[in-house]
């Protein structure tokens, strides 16, 4: 049985493996530097469909059920579907739910829902409570700037440290056997607030979250950033990943040489338009199960930190002038390590 | 390992005043003057040939901006004006042709939610206050001028 160390994180003695991922991205991020790591890759970012929250349904739809068969599995044989999205009332996570034959729990943590997903997903199987869990997420950029921004087709400039929601989808399935990389610890986060008022900086307003849950996770588990091959933020962009490393200098933690942030990573800034990188639910989705665990199969990683980090912010909330709360949690993956 | 919260707050203040890139102030204002200018001298031309097809002059307002309104109306349907906008900033919000993109963007956008609560609903999200600010001062600038008549 998995046990409580420190004050925030849960070791997981199961070690519940992740069996199957799948990734699909849009045409944009299809032509950013990790295009390799994708699944598959959309020449169409309506996929077919008559509008950008069915795309994006269709999206989950897919990764949910390719990761499945990935698995060797079947819907039935799955206990839990543990989901969420941007979207109001995660419809995009509830209508892809709608067919399929799985127990759905919905999770909003903004973009913080991978390793949300992932780290209730893990309890759950330490637990015994379930064979299988799918642990997904989803974000499309059309779909995220129609709820929280202007219209596509307005023209507006964009701010320097405006990120760009990424197109896409990625799902993992927990199981408990087999020679896959694992889930060793899970340390849930804090939210944190440091007043940020801008929604064109969440990189920045979600960099206290970062860095407190990292800081947390360091100090319960008495492990320092020199002991993971690569430590990765969901979406803090070019900015919030500066503030974040030297923040966590002023803990006296160097993360120098293991250090990266999936938004950061996923588009090229400068060719892509794309200012402070990415951001979104698939975007630290589509990077874990892309560049992240196919590098862990590849050997090239032995232990990761994924910290997906999530702005909870709403579209009224900024109107009536609120700060935008940040918050992250971490899940630690090894492979092979032993 | 004895850091306060407090003390990172303060460190992260410090570099949100000092860390954030501004944006190229000299280069947009350039970019805004020049194709502001230019979509001026394009409604000074349509104006001169409308003029010279012998439209009397108090008409040629209105004939020059259903033009521009147009113009600013299909660069937004075949999805130009959104690239200009990025591109000029206010030098391409500011003319009428902006004021047809704000108000043509969300109409397009909201087509899926139907003609009524789509289209129609959302259509003034962003001209509308323009709309309304604008008629409204002009009404109070109306009411002191017929008082005043200076």
């Amino acid at each position: 049985m998995g046990r409580r160390i420190g004050t925030q994180t849960v070791e997981i003695e199961s070690k519940p493996r992740i069996i199957g991922t799948y990734n699909i991205v849009g045409p944009k991020e299809g032509q950013g530097p990790l295009k390799e790591y994708f699944d598959k890759i959309l020449e169409d970012d309506l996929n077919g469909t008559e509008s950008f929250e069915k795309a994006e349904t269709s999206l989950l739809y897919t990764a949910i059920s390719e990761s499945i068969k990935k698995a060797k599995l079947k819907e039935v044989d799955i206990n839990y579907l543990l989901a969420g999205d941007l979207l109001n009332q995660l419809s995009s996570s509830c209508f892809a739910a709608r067919d399929l034959n799985i127990p759905f729990i919905g999770l909003y943590g903004a973009c913080s829902t991978m390793a949300e997903s992932l780290s209730v997903g893990s309890m759950i199987m330490e637990g015994g409570l379930a064979n299988y869990v799918v642990a997904a997420t989803s974000s499309h950029f059309s779909a995220a700037e129609r709820q929280f921004r202007l219209p596509l087709e307005m023209g507006s400039q964009r701010a320097p440290t405006a990120q760009w929601t990424v197109t896409g989808a990625g799902a993992m399935v927990l199981g408990k056997k087999g020679n896959f990389p694992y889930v060793t610890h899970v340390t849930t986060g804090k939210v944190k607030d440091y007043g940020i008022i801008d929604v064109n900086n969440m990189g920045v307003a979600m960099a206290p979250a970062a860095v407190d849950t990292i800081k947390q996770h360091f100090m319960d588990t008495g492990r320092k950033p020199s002991d993971y091959d690569i430590i990765a933020t969901g979406d803090l962009g070019i900015i919030g990943r500066e503030f974040t490393e030297k923040l966590l200098l002023e803990y006296k933690y160097d993360m120098k040489g293991h250090y990266m942030d999936c938004g950061e990573k996923i588009f090229e800034a400068e060719r892509q338009g794309t200012n402070a990188g990415g951001s979104g639910c698939g975007c630290s989705a589509v990077v874990a199960t892309g560049y992240l665990l196919k590098n862990m199969l590849k050997g090239k990683f032995k232990r990761i930190l994924l910290v997906s980090t999530g702005a909870l912010l709403s579209p009224t909330s900024c109107l009536q002038g609120e700060t935008i709360p940040g918050i992250a949690h971490a899940v630690s993956i090894e492979f092979g390590g032993e | 390992m004895k850091v306060e919260e407090k003390t990172i707050r303060k460190k992260f203040e410090k570099l949100n005043s000092d860390n954030i890139p501004k944006p190229n102030l000299l280069l947009h204002c350039f970019n805004s003057f020049w194709v502001g200018g230019l979509i001026c001298v394009i409604g000074q031309f349509i104006s001169d040939i409308f003029s010279k097809m012998g439209i009397p002059k108090d008409e040629l307002g209105t004939y020059v901006s259903i033009v521009m309104v147009f113009l600013g109306a299909v660069l937004t349907g075949i999805g130009v004006y959104d690239k200009l906008g990025d591109f000029a900033g206010a030098g391409s919000v500011v003319p009428i042709t902006g004021f047809a993109n704000s108000i043509v963007s969300p109409a397009m956008e909201f087509k899926k939610e139907g003609f009524v609560f789509g289209v129609a609903a959302k259509m003034f999200t962003i001209a509308g206050p323009v709309l309304v600010y604008g008629i409204g001062s002009s009404v109070i600038v109306g009411i002191l001028y017929y008082f005043l008549r200076w």
